[in-house]
Parts: structure tokens; C-alpha cells; sequence
């Protein structure tokens, strides 16, 4: 019977191949599950945090392009935004690891002038890329779907005084448009956020194998569910690990909601919920 | 399927193609799309019960239940549909098996948890060893189906209980000036007028439970993800229909029928929300 401190030091960081090699296997100790389970939470927070990091940029991009008047820009985003939000992000993971496998086995070198980098196309078949390229194209398009709609609904009288004061071009954007629309945008995207980390528990469920069993905190609460044949324990856990990150993102996107808002008289700021009454997704 | 298709191996180009998607797995992977729309059709209305029962309860005088509806409305917000999915039909089942020794073998002494393993007497089996294939396949997506009238009824219970939270509370003490009683206050005044308050958050959940869908794979039951995957495999020379891997390709056809089927959904939603959006003061509304 080892201590939890020798578990911890044994599994903490298993599920990023540190550690014990072996699993448990018979007698599954609670702290066992607590620390596996934790241990596979770092895979969930890789994945969201920068999907959502790269997927921001990208949603920006997407959002002024489909609003855009040519519809040589309008058209491809607006393409792109409804094949990831219309079809189910599961079939996309699928699909998705099925066309890398196809693709042949390439080295491409990009030369960074001090440095070159071998880029290879089977990195894309493992889970921490080509899982994260389908998160972070999926999540464009919804936070880009997001970004349009709060895009459209920035108040005419804003675009007017902008104009009056001679704002222009990339200047009226930076400083008038943009904000309004994230401050608009931003209880939706907070979902969106909330969503993006829940959606990332299905990478291990799909093509992109687990590899050495390094897998995410889901995939270890499935995993002793199979070898303890009892549901009650592993999943209440994932559950708890994921209301506690849940409990952070509502924190942390909340802080930046009151950055966007502190122009705003005192009695007009929104407190950010997490928005029940009409879930975007 | 065709009478040319005895032997498939010296067929050719279009005339393989034909014997090719219809076989009887093919056929299968076809009725699994049926399997799909029973779902959607099956989980939405189980779905508004559980979620009108937890609005309901949410707003409870008793304290009790009106904790236990915010914590079901609440939980689902915090914890990924997935976990539900995978714990909900193993837990039911092992629930149901409990529930079922303890009456049916009253008389078997030894625990039913032994280390790791849950034994039940085989009387108290579901479905029962004896009883054939499409019984377990019924039972199976029965489990399933439940599974996501709970989450889908928490997501619907927070559309609901927003709509209800949303009916102006004077028309509520109208009704209480004119003597409705609470119950005839909510089925009179309330349920009637929050439809209005409910409809984009309940046409979104619409397109959530068609994209949740492909998750049945998850809970064993033989899908269109099963069977895409299955087909597409690669199939060597011992096959009567050999061929590469054309996964991407099954999957691709599984996109584009997901696809159709939203579009179909957004383009109504779309219509409603330029509707809505008419002559107000915005970047929509100016262009419109």
C-alpha cells in the first residue's frame, strides 16, 4: 500500500509520459483515480487553451471577412463557418484523422533563417496535432459565427460618432468597432470557451489513438470504469475536475468582461453569467 | 442485390459500384441512418419532459425539490455531455441489475460487488441471457436514448426556466388580482406566454441534439459511425469487395448528410432572426 504522495509522484504526470509506465491494474486505490484522472486534465487544458488562444485570431479574421461587401472574402468564410458549425464535431475528428492517415508521409523544411524545423506530415495522425488543428478550426468558426453577429449588432451611432471624429480604415476598427463587438461578443464566447474545454474529451474517443496510454482524464475515468466495472467513482471525479475548471473560465473570462465594460456607467455594466438562457453552440 | 452480383470479383467500374453499396451491410449502414432520425425524434419531446419537469421543479416552493431541479439544471453546465453519456447507461444498468437481484434472488447471500466485479444472479440479468439479439439492441438503445433525454432535458430545463424567468411579472399579478390560483396562474398565464421567450434557445438546442447525435457510437450502439467505420476499413483480397482505406470517404459522406440536414434547421432559424432583427438601429438592421 504506497502513501498518495508516492501516487502523486508515480501518475501525477503520467498522461504526459513521466512517471510509472504500468497503469494500475487490481486493487484501484481513490487516490489513484484522483491523480490519474488529474494527471489527464493537462491534455484537456493543452487542448482548449490554445485552440481558443490560436481560434480568437482566426475568429476575428473569419468574422470581418464574412461581413465583408466582396463576396470573394465573404463566400469562403462563410463556407468555412458552416461546415464546422453544421456538422458535428465528432464525424469532423473522424474524418479528419482518416484524410491524414491518406496523406503520404512527408518531411517538409521550413528554414527560420537560425533554425530549420523538419515539419512531418505523420505529426498530424497523433493526437496533439491533428486533434488540435480540427479543436482550433472548430472553434473559429463558432467564436467567428459569434464575432459576426455581435459584429452587426454594434450600434449605428457608434460607426456615425467614428466618423464625425475622422476615425478611418484599420483605426476606426482597432479602436471603435472591435471592442464594441468583443464586449458584445463576450458572454456568448465565454460559452463558447465553457464548451471548447468540454468538447476537448472527445480527441480520445475518435481515430486519434492514445498513445503509451497517454490519454485525457476522461479516457483514464473510462479506463477505470472498464477495470473496476463501478461508474460511480472515475466519472463523479472528471465531473468534479471539470466544474472546478468551469468555475475558473467563468473567473477568468468574467475579470476581462469588466475590463471590456469599464467605460460603461456603473448601473449599465453586466455582471458575466454563464449565459442558461440561451446556450450558443 | 442485382442478379449480376454472384461474383463480384470480375465485375467492373459502375457494375461492381452497384453490387458494391448494396450489400447487406450497406443495407444496414442504411437503416442506421433511420436509427439516427428515430433518436432525434424520440430524445427531443423525452427531452422537453425532463426539461419541463426540472424548470418546474427549479421553481418549487418546497426547498427540497427546488434544489434538486437547480442542481440538475446547473450540473449539466459544468460537466461535459460525454461524461453523462458514458456513465449513464452503465450506471442505469447496473441500477436496474441491483434493483432486480435484490427482489428476484432475495435468497443468494454473497455480496453483489466482489472486488471488481458486479455479480448478479442470471435471473436478475438484463436483458435476460436467454432473450435474443434485438432484445439486447432494444435494451441498448433504450439506455441510450435515456441517456440523452437527461442531458438534453438540462439543456432544455435552462432554456425554460430562463423563459419562464422571462414572462413579464405583471402579467403574473394580473392573474393573482383576479384570483387565479398558482396553479392555474402557471398553466394559464405562464406557460402559455413563455413559448416566445423559449424559441431560439430551444431551436438552438435543436441543432446541439442533431450534432450530438453521432455520440450513440459512444454507447455501443451499431451507428452510422459503427458502420462507416466498419465499411470503410481497408478490405484485403479475402473479401468479396476489396478495397483500400475509404474511411475519409465514409466519413466525408456522414459530414455531408449532417450537413444537409442543419442546413435545412438554419435556414429557418435564419429567416426568424432576420425577422427579429428589422429596423433596429443596428449594422444589421440598416442593411436590411
Amino acid at each position: 500500500m504506497t502513501s498518495c504522495f508516492q501516487t502523486l509522484s508515480d501518475y501525477g504526470l503520467r498522461s504526459i509520459g513521466y512517471g510509472e509506465r504500468l497503469l494500475p491494474k487490481a486493487d484501484i486505490t481513490l487516490c489513484e483515480q484522483f491523480v490519474l484522472i488529474g494527471s489527464g486534465m493537462i491534455w484537456n487544458i493543452y487542448f482548449a487553451v490554445l485552440a481558443l488562444l490560436l481560434g480568437f485570431f482566426f475568429a476575428t479574421i473569419l468574422a470581418l471577412g464574412k461581413n465583408s461587401n466582396l463576396s470573394l472574402f465573404s463566400a469562403p468564410c462563410r463556407l468555412f463557418i458552416f461546415i464546422f458549425r453544421g456538422s458535428p464535431l465528432f464525424i469532423q475528428f473522424f474524418f479528419a484523422y482518416d484524410l491524414f492517415v491518406l496523406l503520404p508521409r512527408l518531411g517538409f523544411d521550413i528554414d527560420l533563417g537560425f533554425l530549420v524545423v523538419t515539419v512531418e506530415t505523420r505529426w498530424l495522425t497523433k493526437a496533439w496535432l491533428g486533434a488540435l488543428i480540427v479543436l482550433f478550426f472548430n472553434t473559429s468558426a463558432y467564436a467567428g459565427e459569434i464575432f459576426y453577429g455581435a459584429l452587426r449588432a454594434v450600434p449605428s451611432q457608434d460607426l456615425e460618432s467614428a466618423d464625425a471624429f475622422g476615425f478611418t480604415g484599420i483605426k476606426k476598427f482597432r479602436r471603435i468597432i472591435w471592442p464594441t463587438m468583443l464586449r458584445l461578443a463576450w458572454p456568448s464566447y465565454t460559452n463558447e470557451a465553457i464548451f471548447m474545454f468540454h468538447a476537448t474529451t472527445l480527441v480520445f474517443f475518435t481515430g486519434f489513438p492514445a498513445w503509451q496510454q497517454k490519454g485525457d482524464a476522461i479516457y483514464y475515468a473510462s479506463y477505470f470504469a472498464d477495470k473496476t466495472f463501478n461508474p460511480f467513482v472515475p466519472y463523479p471525479i472528471v465531473g468534479f475536475y471539470f466544474i472546478l475548471l468551469t468555475l475558473l473560465i467563468i473567473g477568468l473570462f468574467g475579470l476581462i468582461n469588466r475590463r471590456l465594460n469599464k467605460h460603461l456607467p456603473t448601473n449599465e455594466r453586466k455582471r458575466l453569467r454563464f449565459n442558461k438562457y440561451n446556450l450558443m453552440r | 442485390m442485382f442478379s449480376y452480383c454472384v461474383d463480384p470479383k470480375s465485375l467492373e467500374g459502375l457494375m461492381w459500384l452497384s453490387c458494391y453499396v448494396t450489400t447487406a451491410k450497406h443495407m444496414s449502414f442504411y437503416f442506421s441512418f433511420f436509427v439516427v432520425m428515430g433518436l432525434l425524434s424520440l430524445a427531443a419531446p423525452l427531452a422537453m419532459a425532463f426539461g419541463f419537469a426540472g424548470a418546474t421543479a427549479s421553481r418549487s416552493t418546497f426547498r427540497i425539490i427546488r434544489s434538486l431541479g437547480k442542481g440538475y439544471l446547473a450540473m449539466i453546465r459544468g460537466i461535459p455531455d460525454i461524461v453523462f453519456f458514458l456513465f449513464i447507461p452503465i450506471a442505469l444498468d447496473q441500477a436496474f441489475e441491483y434493483l432486480r437481484h435484490k427482489v428476484l434472488c432475495s435468497d443468494v447471500t454473497e455480496p453483489i460487488r466482489q472486488g471488481n466485479d458486479f455479480v448478479v444472479c442470471a435471473a436478475a440479468k438484463l436483458p435476460l441471457n436467454t432473450s435474443g439479439e434485438w432484445v439486447h439492441d432494444i435494451y441498448g438503445f433504450s439506455l441510450a436514448l435515456l441517456a440523452f433525454g437527461f442531458v438534453f432535458g438540462a439543456f432544455a430545463g435552462n432554456v425554460l426556466s430562463g423563459a419562464m424567468a422571462a414572462v413579464p411579472k405583471s402579467q403574473i399579478e394580473t392573474g393573482e388580482a383576479y384570483g387565479f390560483s398558482q396553479s392555474q396562474i402557471f398553466r394559464r398565464i405562464l406557460i402559455p406566454q413563455m413559448w416566445i421567450y423559449a424559441l431560439p434557445g430551444l431551436s438552438n438546442l435543436w441543432m446541439i441534439l442533431i450534432k450530438a447525435t453521432p455520440l450513440l457510437f459512444l454507447l455501443g450502439i451499431e451507428d452510422i459511425v459503427y458502420w462507416a467505420k466498419e465499411l470503410g476499413g481497408i478490405k484485403t483480397g479475402v473479401y468479396e469487395y476489396p478495397h483500400p482505406d475509404w474511411r475519409a470517404w465514409y466519413f466525408g459522406a456522414l459530414m455531408i448528410f449532417y450537413l444537409s440536414l442543419t442546413y435545412l434547421s438554419q435556414s429557418v432559424l435564419d429567416k426568424i432572426s432576420a425577422r427579429l432583427s428589422q429596423g433596429q438601429a443596428t449594422m444589421a438592421g440598416k442593411a436590411g
